[in-house]
């Protein structure tokens, strides 16, 4: 072979491996969501609940769903809770969010801000849908934007052989109750602790679940009028009262940088008596520790409060993409998770409450604490003010930083309140 | 078989008429072949560091970007605002006293142990089992790293247990949630994690280090202590300046560890540049001023990275 041949052989072979990389780097923007040479859908429904379900059981619910929508098919992205938030941001902002996605409330403001998120309205207009069943709706300048599938309640888990170790006989209903309470168990000794207080600033949830609990469960609010108001009484009351638990030692030590899992690993260890925590952790515990004897019962109000108690809750939310070409095959797959034997089925398996209100769950009737939950939450009202609000998790984070201040000693809780006031209304 | 063909040296007008100028494909061909050999690397370096910078340099320029649909260009007001931002100067202090302290240790760490693994006195299967004990916490990822030392350190953990035990402390010391010793919990499982790259390094240096050196040190009287002062340093300057400058641009970057120990609290006593840049990306949503404090972070790091270049190219 010349040297001429050569020469253009490797030009070409040069040439080829650029075109390859190219192609390679370019080749991953494609639309892969879309089978139009099938004559068939497919819909990406990026979430986090598969992890959390019965192994096989949400891509069982997708079968179904093919078999009953012929042309739809259902691809599942699933991830841990954290890296689909990411996931679900980095994908609205680059135009790719998947078709489907779950959506926890506190993310919604934002994605309605940044035009990511569907109107449900419209869809829900379009298809002819009565709504007149679903439990709640979350809703922006008058728009449905998500739907909450299930929903997961936060009551109070006491572990009922350390209460009567400290001569207690029955979970406490009352503030002063629970304070006499967690002061008791933490004098027990060996390690043990009255109440956990996950404050931990990379997950800070723990605003939401465990201390605007107590405003909510005595019919408080920390909003007024869609508004930030921290300063109020009711607020303050709570907040007061967790500072006067942590003054007592009535908090397990490690609360700044506590997570919601370390405070469930510590209940089941026996080594905190009294949690707020979600139901769907029941599971997680007994298999934990199946000798653990816990009850469930109403977070406990202020003394004098006689009204509905709110309980937080936390929502597996449902949600279509703006960008999505396939939005009315995509309601329907909503559609179906919200329909009433679905729903049933799908709350029976995270072990939560459906966001159909005709759906009926399976445990309820089967289980003594799951039946306990159903009471409260049908007692009371759902209440999770975080829902909605713009950069709720910021918010979070904002009041934990004070409320850390203030249980370090370094300002008053009149000061911590008025600089998470004066925070929130700038994020407002 | 093979064989080999001399080609005889051209001579006469046909060697001439080659050197004639004109137009001529082949040379062009010649001329352009090392830079299309080139092109899929620098294709990909466009495409995968050059667009991403200069992209993350245009954000810190807007209003705000991926959030908002119409973003408008605010010139450099978002630098003004990341760089009187309180947090942003706690972050900068934080980072500095992380650093500082974790590469200090890794050095000090990482040379006592390649000094002991190196020496004489130690057997051979000695020092391949403190070698693979040595090793170990640099095998491990982040993560695991983050829940080992979370549940090590736990107030109910075994290491209060321990100190209990032998009467350092009394009662349980919250490591990672007390504000005041959050800071240097981080920073000592760093130091944990980080040393082992020193130690592997400097021993990589010590091994080469001629023993004749020594020989002639001893010979003139030198002590086992001024011969490290003035055979093994000297020979291992460059390999520590490197290290050093190194271990300082990619400590200065860490974000997993803290994120994953103590999320930049208890309050901000743990904010690093990297956990306050990911929380005005992923948790305010304010990407703008998220890629103004990378791209602070990118200047920062470019001093350190021109001083590392600067020395490498010194050593050539």
């Amino acid at each position: 072979m010349s040297n001429g041949a050569i020469a253009r052989r490797r030009v070409f072979a040069v040439l080829g491996a650029s075109a390859i990389a190219l192609t390679a780097a370019c080749g991953g923007g494609g639309d892969s969501g879309d089978d139009e040479a099938g004559g068939e859908v497919t819909l990406e429904f990026s979430q986090w609940w598969e992890p959390e379900l019965p192994d096989g059981s949400l891509r069982a619910l997708m079968d179904r769903f093919e078999e009953e929508n012929p042309g739809i098919r259902v691809e599942l992205l699933s991830g841990p809770y954290a890296s689909t938030k990411e996931q679900v941001v980095a994908g609205a902002a680059a135009g790719t969010m998947s078709d489907v996605v779950g959506l926890d409330g506190a993310w919604v403001s934002d994605f309605v801000d940044q035009g990511s998120i569907a109107s449900l309205t419209d869809l829900m207009d379009e298809a002819g849908y009565d709504d007149s069943a679903l439990a709640s709706q979350v809703q922006l300048e008058g728009a449905t934007y998500m739907i909450p599938v299930v929903n997961f309640v936060y009551p109070l888990f006491t572990n009922n052989d350390l209460l009567a170790q400290a001569g207690i006989t029955a979970p406490p209903t009352n503030r002063t109750e629970f304070q006499a309470a967690a002061t008791a168990l933490s004098g027990l000794g060996d390690n043990v602790s009255g109440w956990a207080l996950p404050l931990s600033l990379e997950t800070p949830n723990g605003v939401q679940n465990d201390v605007m609990s107590w405003v909510w469960a005595s019919g408080g609010s920390m909003l007024a009028d869609g508004q930030p108001d921290l300063t109020n009484d009711d607020v303050k009351s709570a907040v007061e009262y967790v500072e006067g638990l942590w003054d007592d030692g009535a908090i397990a030590p490690g609360a700044f940088t506590m997570k919601e899992q370390d405070k469930v690993e510590e209940f089941t260890n026996g080594r905190v008596g009294m949690v707020i925590s979600s139901l769907a952790h029941v599971n997680t515990i007994r298999e934990a520790n199946p000798d653990l004897d816990f009850s469930i019962s109403a977070i406990p109000a202020e003394d004098s409060y006689t009204g509905e108690r709110g309980i937080p809750y936390a929502s597996w939310g449902i949600g279509v993409a703006e960008n999505s070409e396939h939005k009315e095959e995509a309601w329907k797959l909503v559609e179906f998770l919200l329909s009433e034997d679905v729903n049933a089925e799908l709350s029976t398996l995270a072990n939560a409450f459906p966001g159909n209100t005709a759906s009926v769950p399976d445990f309820v009737e089967g289980d003594e604490l799951f039946t306990a939950a159903f009471d409260i939450y049908q007692s009371g009202y759902p209440a999770n003010e975080f829902t909605g609000l713009p950069v709720a998790e910021e918010l979070m984070r904002m009041f934990g930083e004070e409320l850390q201040r203030t249980l370090d000693g370094d300002q008053s809780v009149d000061d911590a309140l008025e600089t998470a006031q004066s925070r929130w209304q700038e994020e407002f | 078989m093979s064989q080999l063909t001399l080609r005889p040296a051209e001579t006469g007008d046909g060697g001439r008429d080659a050197r004639r100028p004109g137009p001529r494909p082949g040379r062009l061909r010649r001329s352009l072949t090392p830079y299309l050999y080139l092109l899929p690397t620098v294709l990909l370096l466009v495409a995968l560091m050059v667009l991403p910078i200069v992209m993350v340099i245009g954000y810190s320029l807007m209003d705000n970007v991926i959030t908002t649909r119409n973003s408008e260009s605010v010139g450099l007001d978002n630098y003004v605002e990341v760089v009187t931002d309180p947090v942003f100067h706690t972050a900068i202090r934080n980072t500095l006293y992380f650093t500082g302290v974790s590469v200090l240790a890794h050095l000090v760490l990482g040379l006592a142990f390649a000094l002991l693994l190196n020496s004489a006195f130690v057997g051979r299967w000695a020092k391949a089992l403190f070698r693979m004990i040595y090793v170990l916490p640099w095998l491990f990822t982040i993560a695991i790293v983050a829940v080992l030392w979370r549940l090590l350190l736990n107030p109910n953990g075994v290491v209060n247990y321990l100190l209990d035990v032998a009467g350092f402390i009394d009662g349980n010391v919250e490591w990672l949630a007390d504000p005041d010793t959050a800071l240097h919990a981080v920073t000592f499982i760093n130091i944990w994690c980080g040393y082992p790259f020193f130690m592997i390094s400097l021993l990589a240096g010590l091994q080469g280090i001629p023993k004749d050196l020594y020989e002639a040190a001893r010979v003139d009287g030198a002590s086992a202590v001024k011969q490290f002062w003035h055979v093994t340093i000297p020979q291992l300057k460059p390999i520590i300046i490197s290290m050093a400058l190194l271990d300082f641009i990619w400590t200065t970057q860490q974000f997993a560890l803290i994120w994953m120990t103590t999320g930049g609290g208890p309050i901000n006593v743990t904010e690093m540049l990297s956990t306050f840049t990911y929380k005005l990306a992923f948790s305010k949503y304010e990407f703008s001023m998220a890629s103004t404090s990378a791209v602070i972070i990118l200047v920062l790091s470019m001093v350190l990275a021109f001083f590392y270049v600067r020395h490498q190219r010194v050593r050539d």
